[in-house]
């Protein structure tokens, strides 16, 4: 069920954040499409994002994974850098049955539609959200679409 | 009669209303919905509200296979869909470890560039209808027109193409494609000249475009914001150039910039990136490859290997990221689908604030949205 | 035989019936003008982006106008709820009414104009601002917001460029010297160096006055690029939102009628009436010549031009047309004291 643990990280690429305290791994970018990755609690986003913040990155998305079997959910936020060929995944798991994640938003304002979808999607609440409203499902939806025990 | 609610009473001048630009309105090109709290003609607050056409594109995603998932990526911004597809099929083809043919490849990019000037010209065209100028449209549809035409020939499709194919294209290009995209681009270039002086060096375009609108590089950064939105902030963000996919690397092409951050900024960077497209298109039509269009055994029934696998395209309104979470079964466990739109239009809210409502919808017809492309 | 023909002669010209037959003839012209004017600007429009036009009803599209005149009678007027219901209906008459009433004193010909006023030119600029007033009430009664927006840029737009207009007018007066309009018509007999457009003896600045006149008439039609009013990528239609069938339609034949109006004096003020160009054949077929290229000129203007920006009309009202206007005020009011003084 659940994927392959990140492959190997490839010697030929340096990792450019590595003066960062953050448990990044180098990944193949011919193999996987970013260059590094992380995981980490959810009480450590904000601080690992605002890191990142700092060293210029902008805010690609914010997304969700349902790993239904491990009772778990995944929330991933993607980053770019603006002039070079860096893009970080940050990962953090969240219970199932209680996904709750602090928010970006005060370190990237452009994170509050991103969690908003995310938040239809998958029920992860971000705390500390100001609006944390319907976004593109119907304004009095209770369900969400991509969680994988959801019937239509 | 009229009640007080509906007029605020004189001597009120901190009292403010509603509006409900949308979900049909002329300046929204779709069913955006923007609710601006006014004071006078001044925007206090504009909140888009979106998801009058979402269609759960992401959980179609999860629900068939790869190959019976690719129409879907060419309805998601109709304008650009040749660029989305690619999105799409490279993240596979990147999963699958697929080597796709160098002609192909060739194919790709020219069509896509196409694709990137037919979607610039029907912007164009709105833009200036918004802005009250009717007759550019007609103009642009003209020039769109020989666009569609030579795509349908070898597609069968003029606006949701599906071409590409995991591994390479639906088919190759005819003697005809290339003979009518040369002269495509022979006829292309005096009107993009005319275009200029015609509309672009229009006093009252400029007097309605300049200082109007400025997004920072810092804003523009924080909200994600890519393409023409970024780039008319003066920072050289392109996908094609910092991550170079597909045979971009093998293109002379320059990315435009402009330091001024306005709706006249992003105006003239996408003026200009169509004339840089012609480049590429040429560049890539002199250096075409012979060969096959298509990869060698691409497996009927695809199973990528279990893992997460990203892949990100300069669309026409910007980056538009694919990521695929597979379990390796045939259909995918999760798509997730970054579109540029939607970022675009995040930082609206914070843009427009304090601005006057025909600036605004300058401003938000410079963002250069396409609906679908918000809501998927 | 003949003295009844005689008596009928002059019982026509009697007050009550000739105003009956200037009644019905104006009201013919004005509805068929509008009908066609409205032809003409599809058909300019469509020449303009490269399309035909219309095409299908008649020669030609020729009888576009009635059918369109015909869907519009046949639709439902929807009065929305809670909205004045008097105001709503009498706004579009009101807007009507003041262009048939002007045209009154314009001379079509060397005696053809239903009143010879001594002070035409004064009944025509106080009829005319009543047209302001109608879209404001329009966009009032309709308890809409974009049609109250769109009321009160009407209101600005209009006061700021009445102004500039008036200017120009006692300009036109002073280096006329009179009010009545076919006099005014009168004195540019000759050849076309004798119109006031090109009377730069008496004012150097002529040529750009008649642009003032020109660019306020636009403004005070609401014509692009000064259609602020209605600016349907903001305000979806403006005052005229919320009618619907021929509610719409009074509008939009007001609307042509005025630019009608206002063509028609800025070829009795600039552009010698009825005179010909070259001295010889005068007459009503001049008068209709230079208006109706000047109502081609302003489709023209229309189908090339984005809308400006509203504070950019009004600087260009406060900043540029009401100091020149001033200017040529002044000008011309030293130029004949100084040169040409009785």
């Amino acid at each position: 069920m659940e994927p392959a643990p990140t492959p190997p990280p490839s010697p030929a690429l340096p990792n450019a954040l590595a003066h960062l305290p953050i448990p990044f791994q180098a990944v193949d970018y011919a193999a996987k499409g970013y260059h590094l990755d992380a995981t980490v609690n959810p009480d450590q986003v904000v601080d690992v994002v605002s890191l990142l913040d700092k060293e210029g990155l902008a805010l690609d998305t914010i997304t969700g994974v349902d790993w239904m079997a491990q009772g778990q959910m995944e929330v991933v936020y993607d980053f770019f850098h603006l002039s070079k060929a860096l893009r970080v995944v940050v990962r953090t798991r969240v219970p199932r049955d209680n996904p709750e994640v602090p928010t970006i938003q005060k370190v990237f304002p452009g994170a509050n539609w991103h969690e908003r979808e995310t938040h239809d999607f998958f029920g992860i609440r971000f705390l500390g959200h100001p609006n944390l409203t319907p976004f593109l499902l119907p304004e009095d939806a209770t369900f969400h679409p991509l969680r994988k025990d959801f019937v239509s | 009669m009229i009640t007080k609610e509906v007029i605020s009473p004189p001597g009120a001048p901190n009292e403010t209303f509603v509006i409900n630009l949308g979900p049909q309105h002329p300046a929204t090109h779709g069913v955006l919905r923007v609710k601006i709290v006014m004071d006078g003609e001044y925007v206090v607050r504009a909140e888009p509200i979106c998801g009058y056409i979402h269609r759960m594109q992401e959980k179609m995603g999860e629900n068939r296979t790869y190959a019976q998932f690719l129409p879907n990526t060419s309805r998601i911004d109709y304008l650009s869909a040749m660029t989305y597809t690619h999105g799409f099929v490279g993240a596979v083809e990147r999963a699958a470890k697929l080597q796709v043919p160098p002609r192909a490849e060739y194919i790709r990019v020219i069509t896509s560039e196409m694709n990137r000037i037919s979607s610039h010209l029907v912007w164009w065209g709105a833009f200036l209808l918004d802005l009250g100028g009717f007759t550019p449209l007609l103009y642009a549809f003209d020039d769109r027109e020989k666009i569609l035409d030579l795509l349908e020939a070898i597609t069968g499709s003029r606006l949701t193409y599906s071409y590409y194919r995991i591994g390479g294209l639906y088919n190759d290009v005819d003697d005809d494609f290339i003979k009518g995209t040369r002269e495509f681009i022979a006829q292309m270039r005096p009107r993009l000249k005319m275009y200029r002086s015609l509309v672009t060096d229009n006093i009252i375009l400029r007097k309605r475009l300049i200082e109007i609108g400025p997004i920072s590089k810092e804003m523009c950064r924080k909200y994600g914001a890519t393409g023409p939105v970024i780039r008319g902030s003066g920072i050289p963000y392109d996908v094609r150039k910092v991550e170079p996919y597909s045979a971009y690397p093998e293109f002379d092409f320059l990315v435009p910039t402009c330091e001024e951050g306005d709706s006249m900024a992003r105006y003239l960077v996408r003026m200009e990136e169509m004339v840089q497209s012609l480049r590429i298109i040429e560049q890539a039509l002199d250096k075409l490859p012979s060969g096959p269009v298509m990869a060698e055994k691409v497996p009927r029934v695809l199973k990528l290997p279990a893992g997460d696998y990203c892949y990100a395209v300069e669309a026409a309104r910007g980056r538009f990221a694919v990521r695929i979470v597979s379990d390796n079964k045939e259909i995918p466990y999760r798509v997730k689908l970054r579109t540029p739109s939607l970022s675009n239009l995040s930082l609206f809210e914070e843009a427009s604030a304090g601005m006057l409502l025909p600036d605004a919808l300058a401003l938000m017809g410079s963002l250069d949205l396409v609906i679908p492309d918000i809501d998927r | 035989m003949t003295e009844a023909i005689t008596n009928l002669v002059k019982l026509l010209a009697t007050e009550p019936y000739r105003l009956l037959v200037f009644l019905v003839g104006m009201m013919a012209f004005v509805g068929l003008n509008a009908a066609y004017l409205v032809w003409v600007e599809r058909k300019g429009a469509a020449r303009f982006q490269r399309r035909p036009g219309p095409t299908e009803v008649g020669y030609a599209g020729l009888l576009q106008p009635i059918a369109d005149a015909v869907k519009l009678m046949s639709k439902q007027l929807i009065v929305p709820a809670g909205v004045d219901r008097t105001l709503f209906r009498v706004a579009p008459l009101l807007m009507m009414s003041p262009a048939l009433m002007s045209l009154a004193v314009i001379p079509w010909g060397e005696n053809l104009a239903a009143r010879n006023i001594n002070v035409g030119l004064l009944m025509i600029f106080s009829f005319a601002s009543i047209n302001v007033m109608a879209i404001m009430l329009g966009g009032w009664a309709s308890r809409n917001k974009y049609a109250i927006i769109s009321a009160a840029r009407v209101v600005s737009q209009n006061v700021a460029y009445e102004i500039p207009m008036l200017l120009v007018a006692i300009t036109m007066i002073m280096v006329t010297g009179t009010m009545n309009l076919n006099e005014i018509v009168q004195q540019q007999a000759g050849a076309f160096w004798h119109w006031n457009l090109f009377r730069v003896w008496i004012n150097p600045l002529m040529p750009v006055t008649f642009l003032i006149f020109y660019t306020c008439m636009l403004a005070e039609t609401n014509r692009a690029p000064f259609d602020m009013a209605e600016a349907e990528s903001e305000l979806v239609a403006g005052a005229y939102t919320e009618y619907s069938g021929m509610g719409f339609g009074v509008f939009f034949m007001a609307e042509y009628a005025n630019i009608l109006l206002g063509c028609a004096l800025a070829t009795v003020l600039f552009l010698g009436g009825w005179q010909s160009p070259f001295g010889i054949l005068s007459g009503v077929i001049w008068f209709l010549l230079k208006m109706y290229f000047l109502v081609f000129s302003v489709v023209w203007i229309r189908w090339t031009f984005p809308r400006t920006q509203f504070y950019g009309l009004l600087n260009l009202s406060w900043k540029i047309l009401i100091p020149v206007s001033l200017l040529t005020l002044i000008l011309s009011s030293a130029m004949i004291k100084l040169f040409h003084h009785a």
